[in-house]
């Protein structure tokens, strides 16, 4: 099977977000580029995948050169070859989805994977929006990924809001994986080396004819409300007391 | 400026608070540029929720029903309110920030090439532009947001809005044809998490546990902490991918937002994810035996304790209080 797998790279979601002084953007100085975490997990889905159905793994990423740092992960981690369309950090997630729907086509690719949010715009857009563009049935927030109907077709089971809850997709299609479908797998050190060498191949986006104008701009950031917490009490009758008397909430 | 439609959740024909919200965000999108707001039921039997919706303050209901809306599917769904929306010449569509909205809204917006926002917390006009506002960055920063083209759509994150009041005067329920094409899709089968509390969406009392309840049979003396207060339960990150949790408890970035009177964390360090989650409760209690987890600083009241300990004389004065 073929299996385009579209990842992102963020700033490491453990590190604490700076609002540049002016609101015109997050400060990215000294911070670690990431995978996102719920792109590493279409990854490892994609490599299982592979492992038991033959076939291979396309990582493609839409954004700034530097983003090969974390395709060459994704690499590392056992993908066959990349695809990297130099963009700006403007395109909103139309233009995205847009132009992964371009390459998807380019690679005639079976089955789209990523990750059903980024956790720095956490948007949560980009593979239904494709799904639609490529008018491709869609299954999102995925925890278990099964082929059925001799690989023609998948059940996914989602999480959502009352608890699971399982389709049935045809192939071609696209996934976007939750954080219950596996734990992803480390890059080993030959694999690191592997990847080195792997095809990635580099594509201006201008190259793809796509209207990429955004239609979504951030103008500005702002810090949310600061919360007055730090409050302690000493045991649990003073506790219980408080939330009686002071804040009257039991 | 144009029409409004508001996208009604339910889970098989019972109406979701969630759409309350909802309903209050879309009016005062309505406040600020004109237009009048209605409410889209799609299902199979849905009378009824047509009915609740109907006595949302919104001016009329349309309702699309079909064997295929029985079990709902973002094809399916996404297909049927491009219909509508094309038809009725509306300019903006809301829907909440479920995982229902989350699902069929984007593949809405790619089939109709419009700008969507998810998870708004706010809208206000600069000058003649309007501007939404959302969280990005697990909630460390609120993005001002400029939409270009229509219809604008738009998620909404319902902590961030009052619930419109139910049981008004009636609109009138229009039926609407829309034919629904799944794409290649097919509902399975559905576990539902079932639980006698309140949703954890609408409980005035969440007690959440993390990584320091240690295994899954503890969670019974959160069960009874959670039933002496009338709470919810949730859960962090840590406490679901143990498998102690069911996935629909967690609390967090990508789990459920929720913002109760109070919030109790009983061994929950405190990760920026989680806090993504809660931290616009009214009333935080944290109880963790490290006295340097990050939960304190967002804690209006911080015990710094063994929860073993600390949750069964909780049970303890809440009985006492009780019968008092």
């Amino acid at each position: 099977m073929k299996i385009l797998v579209a990842i992102k790279p963020v700033p490491n979601p453990d590190e604490k977000v700076k609002i540049k002084g002016d609101g015109s953007g997050i400060v990215l100085d000294n911070i670690k580029m990431v995978v996102n975490p719920f792109c590493e997990i279409a990854v490892e889905e994609a490599l299982r995948i592979r492992e038991k159905l033959t076939g291979e793994v396309v990582v493609v990423t839409v954004g700034p050169k530097e983003g090969e740092q974390q395709v060459r992960t994704a690499l590392a981690m056992g993908a066959d070859r990349a695809v990297l369309v130099e963009a700006g950090t403007d395109l909103d997630s139309l233009a995205v989805a847009k132009v992964l729907a371009k390459v998807v086509a380019d690679e005639k690719a079976e089955l789209v994977l990523m990750g059903k949010q980024s956790v720095d715009d956490d948007n949560n857009q980009v593979g239904q929006i494709l799904a639609a563009v490529l008018g491709w049935p869609q299954a999102t927030f995925a925890s278990k990924i099964e082929f059925v109907a001799d690989n023609k077709k998948a059940n996914v089971t989602r999480e959502v809001d009352g608890g699971l809850e399982t389709i049935e997709v045809a192939l071609p299609a696209v996934v976007t994986t939750d954080l219950r479908l596996n734990e992803p797998r480390y890059a080993s050190l030959p694999g690191i080396m592997k990847a080195k060498k792997k095809e990635l191949k580099v594509v201006p986006l201008a190259s793809l004819g796509v209207d990429t104008t955004p239609k979504v701009k951030v103008l500005s950031f702002a810090a949310p409300p600061l919360r007055a917490g730090g409050g302690r009490v000493a045991d649990v009758a003073e506790l219980m007391s408080k939330l009686k008397n002071e804040a009257k909430v039991i | 400026m144009a029409d409004i439609l508001v996208v009604v959740e339910h889970q098989e024909g019972v109406f979701k608070k969630n759409t309350l919200s909802v309903v209050s965000a879309a009016k005062a999108l309505a406040g600020l540029t004109g237009g009048e707001v209605d409410a889209l039921v799609l299902g199979d039997g849905a009378a009824a929720v047509a009915d609740t919706a109907a006595g949302t303050g919104v001016r009329k209901v349309l309702l699309g029903e079909g064997a295929a809306f029985a079990k709902y599917l973002a094809v399916a769904y996404a297909g049927a309110v491009a219909q509508v929306v094309k038809a009725g010449g509306y300019g903006a569509v809301f829907a909440p920030a479920s995982t229902f909205g989350k699902d069929f809204m984007p593949r809405l917006s790619g089939l109709l090439d419009a700008p969507l926002a998810g998870d708004i917390v706010g809208l206000e006009k600069d000058g003649d532009k309007l501007r939404v506002k959302r969280p990005m960055y697990a909630g460390n920063a609120i993005g001002t947001v400029e939409l270009v083209g229509s219809p604008l759509l738009l998620t909404v994150r319902q902590t961030a809005f009052d619930p419109a009041a139910t049981g008004g005067a009636r609109a009138p329920v229009e039926k609407v044809a829309v034919t629904a094409e799944a794409g290649g899709t097919a509902f399975v089968s559905r576990q539902e998490t079932k639980s006698e509390r309140p949703e954890l969406t609408e409980a005035r009392v969440i007690v959440s546990a993390g990584r320091g309840i240690k295994a899954q049979e503890n969670f019974k003396m959160v069960e009874e902490l959670a039933d002496q207060l009338n709470a919810a339960i949730g859960a962090s990150r840590a406490a679901v991918d143990a498998g102690w949790a069911p996935n629909d408890w967690q609390v967090g970035q990508t789990g459920k937002i929720v913002a109760p009177e109070l919030y109790i964390a009983l061994g929950i360090s405190g990760a920026i994810q989680h806090l993504a989650g809660m931290k616009d409760s009214k009333v935080i209690v944290a109880i963790n035996k490290d006295e340097e987890a990050p939960i304190f600083q967002v804690a209006d009241y911080g015990l710094v304790a063994d929860l073993f300990k600390a949750v069964p004389e909780m049970i303890t004065e809440m009985k006492k209080l009780k019968s008092a």
